[in-house]
């Protein structure tokens, strides 16, 4: 016993073929937050390099979204909107959803996009989706800001906006969001290092899985018997919860937010042990 | 003796041949459903080749390689390509894991595999330079005090706000290189690296890796195909071949070893080798060079040298133009010599000899060359050999001025004299 401590006082590393499944070294994460803020910085700095509007477009791409979501679902599809003003409600559920399809789609990458790097140093590779978490949540703060600034709009003007305490969950949806987001990302991404196909599922499933969330309508207008399939749904309490918290119409179903909490929870232990597992030997096989 | 800083234990590493699965899952599907069906694997590439260290499929890139270094120690790494030197050097830089034993260190590693790692083209070299640095594992306040330093090794104090895509390849690594040479870490490892930049530059690399080994007294295992440097740098030496460690011992025991390994290979293979082409009236069957010295495939720079090409044909041939290229370690061809050309064309070949090329001062500045063959028997190409041979080529007194020829002399050496005449 003693003589095993000495060895490990000894060495500042050992490097060995197989690490404990839920060793995260999270401490180590720590160690590289300068990289990852680095990251982070890289990501903002290079996007809008060479741009006339630089950060603005930040803005411009939910507003934009915002404006043709409107004049389709809300001018000719007409779809129902809980008797909320259209823009506010179709901004709330595009900047929410498109946090969390960037957070997915992004992370998802992470293997594929950094091989060159991965191959020549080492450095946690968990830094990659968590620089990527922090970059899309920065975006999104600035979005949310500008989502405040319209509903002030329609509240000075009249609007049936009543914000309420469930307000205060925001964090949470947040955390929900950004940890499914993540867990789905980083299991997609360590699968993609033996299996491309899970790309191209990505890119259109995203897309699609937004017809499966309350983004466009509120929940409140799907038929009854496809009430569970949509709840099924973890991104769906979230963005009702939002709506519901900010804008005061919908629904909230706190065991729905229960459920998506504890999804997140689970696709992110997952996806914590895949990547871990993948990260020690994924230059061999990708 | 210390302690060691590095202790290999039995590392061994396997990988599989050829792909992994096959890339996608329908393929993976369709090789599971022919294997089921007692059909062969679809997707199994016919003929390859045998490396004798390959079994059922995988290959050990590294067998039972245990080792340890001391701290202050520039260990040099040499073998043939694919005889383990990059896999030994990814598994102790955490790239890849191992597949048996384990590797035990004393403080940091910092790995400077390939220089510029991680630059973002869009980025300032101030910017890539905290971003690169932070990549190889150094903290913001470490960055912030070498930063000087960095940008004065590098050459690169007006362009430092200058997006690094705007930059010559050479301002490029000259400052990928320095960021990875200020590293604070105890363990520097280095693959290739030297392999870039101009020569003045290459100089200056090496000559810091002298200093990080010897003033600084940090631990170094280079890997390198350049014989010069790796002599130049390292007081000992590990031969890898075919994943195992062939010898280890002071660095020039080493290398000689290499070096006849090397020869045995090149010289019995040049025969029997595949990588040709030609019709085959003619073969090259060996190849040699040497100076004065009569040490084979080293040469000083300057000395009388010659290169002896043996050969093999099926008759006595006529017309026949032979030609040398010679090829430096960056790969860039320096000449192409042909008897032709000289205007000593070979009217009639014995069936078989020996060809001497004689060089009265050999021109080509020190470093690691290779040279190609290639025979025409009137029109047709009879054989071509791209990598024949390789040698080296060491300092010397090329003008007899009593010292060697600076670096920045150029590749080859041209023999010249000055004189000045007065004018009335």
């Amino acid at each position: 016993m003693e003589k095993t401590e000495n060895e490990a006082k000894k060495w500042d590393l050992i490097i060995e073929p197989k690490r404990q499944l839920l060793d995260l070294r999270l401490s180590e994460l720590w160690k590289y937050r300068d990289l990852i803020a680095l990251f982070v910085r890289r990501d903002f700095v290079a996007a809008y390099k060479q741009t006339i509007l630089g950060p603005l477009w930040y803005l411009i791409q939910p507003l934009l979204t915002t404006i043709i979501f409107t004049f389709i679902f809300g001018q000719v599809a007409a779809l129902p909107t809980d008797g909320l003003p259209q823009f506010l409600f179709y901004m709330s559920g595009n900047i929410l959803w498109a946090y969390f399809a960037d957070c997915l789609t992004k992370t998802s990458n992470t293997f594929v996009a950094n091989t060159n790097l991965f191959g020549k140093v080492y450095f946690p590779r968990m830094a990659v989706p968590v620089s990527i978490l922090i970059s899309n949540l920065i975006t999104f703060a600035m979005q949310f800001v500008f989502f405040l600034l319209f509903v002030g709009y329609f509240a000075l003007r009249g609007s049936e906006i009543h914000p309420n305490l469930w307000i205060l969950a925001f964090p949470l949806l947040l955390l929900i969001m950004a940890g499914l987001g993540l867990g789905l990302g980083i299991l997609i991404s360590a699968m993609t290092t033996k299996y491309r196909d899970l790309r191209f599922l990505v890119s259109f499933g995203v897309t699609l899985l937004m017809y499966a969330t309350p983004v466009i309508y509120p929940a409140s207008s799907v038929p009854a018997q496809y009430q569970t399939i949509i709840h099924l749904n973890p991104v769906t309490s979230i963005i009702e919860t939002f709506r519901y918290g900010f804008l005061g119409s919908g629904t909230v179903n706190p065991w729905g937010l229960v459920y998506s909490f504890i999804f997140m929870v689970v696709i992110v232990v997952i996806g914590s042990i895949v990547f871990n597992r993948v990260e020690a030997t994924f230059m061999d096989t990708i | 003796m210390s302690d060691p800083i590095i202790s290999v234990e039995n590392l061994s590493k396997k990988y599989r041949l050829g792909q992994i699965g096959t890339g996608t899952l329908s393929n993976d599907l369709k090789v599971w459903w022919a294997l089921k069906r007692g059909l062969p694997n679809p997707m199994l590439k016919i003929g390859q080749e045998d490396h004798g260290n390959q079994t059922d499929g995988y290959i050990w890139a590294l067998r039972e390689v245990s080792f340890s270094v001391q701290p202050g120690e520039v260990l040099g790494i040499i073998g043939r390509n694919g005889a383990g030197k990059s896999t030994l050097l990814k598994i102790l830089s955490r790239v890849t894991a191992p597949t048996t034993g384990r590797v035990k260190v004393r403080g940091r590693i910092a790995s400077l595999l390939e220089v510029g790692t991680g630059f973002h083209p869009e980025l300032t070299g101030r910017e890539n330079i905290y971003l690169n640095g932070a990549i190889l594992g150094m903290t913001k306040q470490e960055i912030d005090r070498k930063f000087d330093e960095i940008v004065d090794f590098a050459e690169i104090e007006q362009f430092i706000e200058t997006p690094v895509k705007r930059y010559s390849s050479g301002m490029y690594v000259r400052l990928a290189f320095s960021v990875a040479a200020h590293l604070e870490s105890e363990i520097l490892l280095v693959d290739e690296v030297l392999a870039v930049g101009d020569l003045e530059f290459q100089k200056k690399c090496i000559g810091k890796m002298g200093d990080i080994a010897s003033e600084e007294g940090r631990t170094v295992l280079f890997v390198s195909h350049n014989m010069v440097s790796v002599r130049r740098l390292c007081e000992r030496g590990i031969l890898l071949n075919a994943g195992v460690i062939e010898t280890m011992g002071p660095i020039d025991d080493t290398l000689n070893q290499y070096m006849s390994i090397k020869e045995k290979t090149q010289l019995q293979d040049l025969a029997s080798r595949t990588d040709r082409s030609g019709n085959g009236r003619l073969r090259f069957t060996g190849i040699e060079v040497l100076d004065e010295s009569k040490i084979k495939y080293n040469v000083k720079l300057g000395s009388p040298t010659t290169i002896f090409i043996k050969y093999q044909g099926t008759a006595p041939l006529r017309n026949v133009r032979i030609s040398l290229s010679i090829v430096n370690q960056y790969g860039e061809r320096l000449n192409w010599l042909c008897n032709d050309f000289s205007g000593q064309p070979f009217q009639d070949l014995p069936e078989k000899g020996t060809i001497r090329v004689d060089f009265p001062r050999f021109p080509y500045m020190p470093g690691s060359y290779a040279i190609g063959v290639q025979a025409l028997v009137g029109r047709d190409l009879a054989d071509k050999v791209p990598n024949a041979t390789v040698f080296q080529v060491h300092a010397g007194d090329f003008y007899d001025s009593g010292m060697n020829p600076p670096a920045k002399s150029g590749s080859v050496l041209v023999p010249h004299t000055w004189s000045v005449q007065a004018e009335e």
